[in-house]
């Protein structure tokens, strides 16, 4: 693959709290190339949208800080670029759309104004020509009758709509990267379907380079090249799609994959994951995993495991991935 | 084995609010027609599917047939008397013997009451047990849902989204019910705490012999517990079968739609085809004759006249398509 256009090295995010901090990303490091689908993967709390906002520098409480990390693009260091220019590079260089378009979408505006804001703020030209680029905008993302939509307001567009209505605003400034947090979560599946099928022909049509934010490993195993699985602030396991499906290196993930219904004999008991994930505040020492792992030892409350190398392109933070792989 | 709950033409219609064109023009008011002569039933000890996608009717039809919801005509027959036609004595009894689980657990428990407190109002309002049984009932209770005693003094908010399903599912159980309806209670968990709650609900049903009606848009999850399913769309039932064929041979094509949509866990699988175009209309301007055929690849002219079709037999599975004459 092509030189990355992303690289994120030990990224941390801490929230200030009455007990000292508590750190809710933890030194994540990946790469992304060009035209890559990246899926980060996780349960709710696993830090997947923390560390994609804190790419863009966005976090959600005043209390969350980055403490720690570089976010590279073109050799650019984003952690020290000044406020006024992260503007410019939050829409064209980095992109993002949400899981849920009502809340990230004026309800005020309609559909044309706000996808005409967005490119008369990156690219600079009059009211008349924005409008026209953004019912063109519209057309790509593949609104029916994008001249009649660009006067709509949110309100009077289904789910599906409102949420190429926000690619559509996502893409005004030309990014050449663009986060999808959860962009299928509150979809039917008829509708997810179509919403990843235009993410694939972007990434096709305009070499757009995607991470995709999920916890449906169904999603990923058909849209992303390679995956990156997070557990309590860490990524535990990167690897190719192929490969972490088929022959996870870290308990974490093949315990997802392995409780995931509908593959397994109907009926059967599901293979669950013992257990809940940590709270932030009680953090286990060593490997995070530890304590729900049916492989842990002695030494994984111990060390933090490292994210190994495991070859051919494969990372993994268990301990014990080499008896994994030859287990599997 | 004999049906524990029949359903009958059951209609559930939501009046809109009145508009001032309506007013004006002195049309009727609209309705959303949530459920639309729906015919099913529940054996003893079967659990059965209800999928579609959001405003299919799914859960309407489920509270309908528990009275949470009102229905407009039909009847819902419960071992042989009749739900809707119930007074207010009877209700409570029949509510005793049907129970459900809802989708959004911290939502559909009181903030105010700690676990065991909630638990044990449900054994005190339905005299389920002597008021000096109560206390150790809630630890069984409690014990049966797979939770320790200790976390019976805590209050919603300090429990996760999973210990709080296991809470709700122990209250729709505290009345030892023959019946329980899931209304997607397993949607808003985790996969790994998904996994834990249905080994639950199909330990659970193996234990006490319950029957179970799941309702959820997950085709994975209804294909891994249910023996039977029902696919509605906008209001109706469109094809209703053996779980096995349903998923190897769905004859509706609606069906057949949804269940190309269901991403696949193998990594070999080709990228999600453009699947079955535009979007479900609103259920409140229905289509004459068949409610699917705006969207359907395989519409014939027959499609657009009233009467929809009705749900036939084919093979082992019931469609309601005009592709499957009878």
């Amino acid at each position: 693959m092509s030189a990355p256009v992303l690289r994120v090295e030990d990224l941390t995010v801490e929230f200030a709290a009455p007990g000292g901090p508590l750190r809710a990303v933890d030194e994540v490091s990946f790469e992304l190339a060009e035209g890559e689908v990246l899926g980060l993967v996780g349960e709710s709390g696993s830090g997947k949208t923390l560390t994609c906002r804190a790419l863009i520098r966005l976090l959600p409480s005043r209390r969350a800080r980055i403490t720690r990390g570089a976010v590279r693009i073109d050799g650019l260091d984003l952690m020290t670029l000044p406020e006024s220019a992260m503007q410019r590079v939050r829409g064209e260089r980095i992109g993002m759309i949400f899981q849920n378009p009502m809340t990230h979408l004026d309800p005020v505006m309609t559909i044309g104004e706000q996808i005409g804001e967005s490119l008369r703020f990156h690219k600079g030209i009059t009211r008349r020509e924005a409008g026209r680029r953004a019912v063109e905008l519209l057309r790509q993302v593949g609104i029916p009758d994008p001249g009649l939509r660009s006067r709509s307001y949110p309100h009077s567009l289904s789910g599906g709509m409102r949420q190429r209505a926000m690619i559509a605003i996502a893409l005004a400034g030309e990014p050449r990267i663009l986060i999808a947090d959860e962009p299928t979560t509150a979809l039917d599946v008829t509708v997810q379907a179509q919403i990843l099928r235009l993410l694939l022909d972007l990434r096709d049509r305009a070499g757009l380079s995607i991470i995709l934010i999920t916890h449906a490993l169904g999603v990923v195993a058909e849209t992303c090249e390679t995956v990156a699985v997070m557990y309590a602030g860490r990524i535990v396991e990167r690897a190719a799609k192929r490969t972490l499906l088929r022959r996870p290196l870290h308990p974490y993930s093949q315990g997802l994959i392995r409780s995931q219904p509908g593959t397994g004999a109907p009926l059967a008991e599901l293979p669950s994951i013992p257990g809940q994930p940590p709270s932030l505040a009680e953090l286990p020492q060593g490997c995070r995993f530890h304590p729900r792992c049916a492989y842990a030892i002695p030494r994984c409350r111990e060390i933090r495991p490292p994210l190994a190398d495991a070859g051919a392109g494969r990372r993994s933070a268990c301990l014990r991935w080499q008896e994994l792989a030859q287990a599997s | 084995m004999t049906a524990l709950l029949e359903v009958r033409h059951l209609t559930v219609h939501y009046p809109l609010p009145f508009g001032l064109a309506e007013v004006m023009t002195r049309r009727p008011r609209r309705v959303v027609q949530a459920v639309n002569g729906v015919s099913l039933s529940l054996e003893r000890g079967e659990t059965l599917g209800l999928v579609g996608e959001s405003g299919c009717g799914k859960s309407s039809l489920g509270r309908a047939i528990l009275r949470l919801t009102a229905a407009k005509s039909g009847q819902v027959l419960f071992d042989g008397t009749d739900v809707l036609a119930l007074d207010k004595a009877g209700l409570f009894a029949f509510r005793k013997r049907a129970q459900m689980v809802f989708q959004e657990p911290h939502a559909s428990l009181n903030p105010r009451l700690s676990v065991a407190k909630a638990l044990a109002e449900v054994l005190r309002v339905h005299r389920v047990c002597s008021r000096t049984a109560i206390e150790a009932r809630v630890l069984e209770l409690l014990e049966t849902v797979g939770l320790s005693a200790d976390l019976g003094a805590r209050r919603p908010a300090a429990l996760s989204g999973g210990q709080c399903q296991r809470v709700a599912i122990a209250r729709a159980l505290a009345m030892g019910p023959e019946l329980l309806i899931s209304d997607e209670s397993v949607s808003a968990l985790d996969v790994s705490i998904q996994a834990q709650i249905l080994n639950l609900f199909m330990r659970l049903k193996r234990e006490m012999d319950l029957t179970m009606m799941f309702i959820s848009h997950d085709l994975s999850v209804v294909r891994h517990v249910c023996h039977r399913v029902a696919v509605m769309y906008l209001g109706r039932v469109v094809e209703l079968g053996p779980t096995e064929q349903i998923f190897r041979d769905p004859k509706h094509p609606y069906t057949q739609a949804l269940l190309r949509a269901i991403p696949r866990m193998d990594p070999d699988a080709a990228p999600p085809a453009a699947a079955a175009a535009s979007e479900p209309p609103s259920p409140v301007a229905l289509s004459a004759g068949c409610a699917f055929h705006p969207r359907c690849p395989q519409a014939m002219d027959v499609c657009r006249d009233p009467p929809a079709p009705a749900l036939r037999r084919s093979d082992q599975a019931e469609v309601a398509c005009h592709l499957y004459p009878v």
